[in-house]
């Protein structure tokens, strides 16, 4: 009986054991999708309707991130959307790969994750026209 | 009785001593208007081909033992009324867990989750005189996960259970809730230690395969997210 009971669960898993990161993972994942109904739907009401998506260019931008409201509502976009899409994407990696694939696959995810973050900030809090 | 049901029966058949692949064999059986997907089976299996393989004891949806594939749900094929899912029915074994032979799978993966939840009573303090009470409320609070049958349905229609055998899996979990919420268990929190694993309640997606799938009407995705809530409200 023990043999098959320790038989589930790999050495690694167990190490993770009493961490609670899975548990912050999913939590953060609902409270994302809370924030993003909001921040996202909202961006894309305000683009498409209020704007119109024929009207967006660089001039737009520019006035908009003249008021810092803006920069802080894409920045808040930016964290909430990307991070809760990079956590989906770990999750069908944990789900559909093993081994060094998977430890491959999280850390392009995981760079691919940091560059885009780090450009996008830094555009973001310093961007002049 | 007069009327018949032609049905068209076919089921995934893998004997590993002949076959490379498992193979569809087909069955044109003629049965009465109340009998089940078992019947079929057994009319195929008593008056056709006596290889086809299957499990069933009790026939009458309470030991468990005839989960299969019919027509790509989850279901007791001795719950289940051929004239519900009549012309064509396909079975399959349950999906997710090695296939021994023909509709018989192997389910000691299954039940080695079952046993690492800890699934029996846990209270070292000496019994009372008589009985441990409690309330009809504290009862009423584990009710529905007590009507398991450990058929395996839940599990194996588990898209997470499918990608990774390592998950924990549903019945496990419908398993855990009945002793985490029983008021007179004393093992909760080592339960609950168990299942905050990233291959305990995390890996659920919330797919809702299970709740669909079981025979006995478990809100199974429902008791998952009451173990997720307590950990969550046991680790904040």
């Amino acid at each position: 009986m023990f043999e098959a009971l320790t038989s589930v669960r790999t050495a690694e898993q167990r190490m993770e054991r009493s961490s609670n990161f899975e548990l912050f993972a999913w939590l953060f994942m609902r409270v994302s999708g809370i924030i993003l109904l909001v921040i996202a739907l909202g961006h894309l009401f305000y683009m498409h309707f209020v704007v119109g998506v024929t009207n967006i260019d660089f001039a737009l931008i520019a006035e908009r991130w003249e008021n810092p409201f803006w920069r802080i509502y894409d920045t808040f976009l930016l964290f909430f959307a990307f991070t809760h899409g990079t956590n989906g994407m770990r999750y069908i990696i944990d789900d559909y790969f093993r081994g060094g694939v998977r430890v491959t696959l999280k850390l392009l995810l995981y760079l691919l994750y940091f560059a885009l973050m780090v450009m996008g900030t830094y555009v973001i809090v310093t961007f002049r026209v | 009785m007069a009327e018949t049901l032609k049905i068209e029966l076919r089921i995934k058949r893998f004997n590993p001593e002949k076959d490379e692949e498992p193979w569809w064999g087909e069955y044109e059986v003629e049965m009465g208007p109340t009998d089940r997907v078992l019947d079929a089976l057994h009319y195929v299996k008593w008056h056709i081909d006596g290889t086809l393989t299957l499990r069933r004891s009790c026939g009458h949806g309470i030991c468990g033992s005839d989960a299969m594939r019919i027509n790509g749900v989850n279901r007791l094929a001795c719950k289940v009324l051929l004239r519900d899912v009549a012309p064509v029915v396909t079975v399959e074994p349950i999906l997710g867990l090695p296939v021994i032979k023909d509709l018989v799978v192997d389910m000691e993966p299954f039940m080695a989750q079952y046993r690492s939840v800890m699934p029996y009573f846990v209270n070292d303090e000496p019994p009372p005189p008589r009985e441990r009470l409690q309330s009809p409320e504290e009862r009423e609070r584990f009710d529905d996960t007590t009507k398991c049958i450990l058929c395996a349905c839940c599990t194996t229609s588990c898209p997470s259970f499918w990608a990774r055998g390592e998950y924990v899996g549903p019945a496990a979990i419908v398993q855990a809730h009945r002793f985490i919420f029983d008021s007179r268990d004393k093992a909760a929190a080592q339960r609950l230690e168990i299942l905050n694993e990233p291959d305990g309640v995390w890996r659920c997606r919330t797919v809702y395969n299970c709740t669909n799938a079981c025979p006995r009407e478990i809100k199974i995705t429902e008791a998952i997210a009451e173990v997720k809530k307590a950990l969550l409200f046991s680790r904040l």
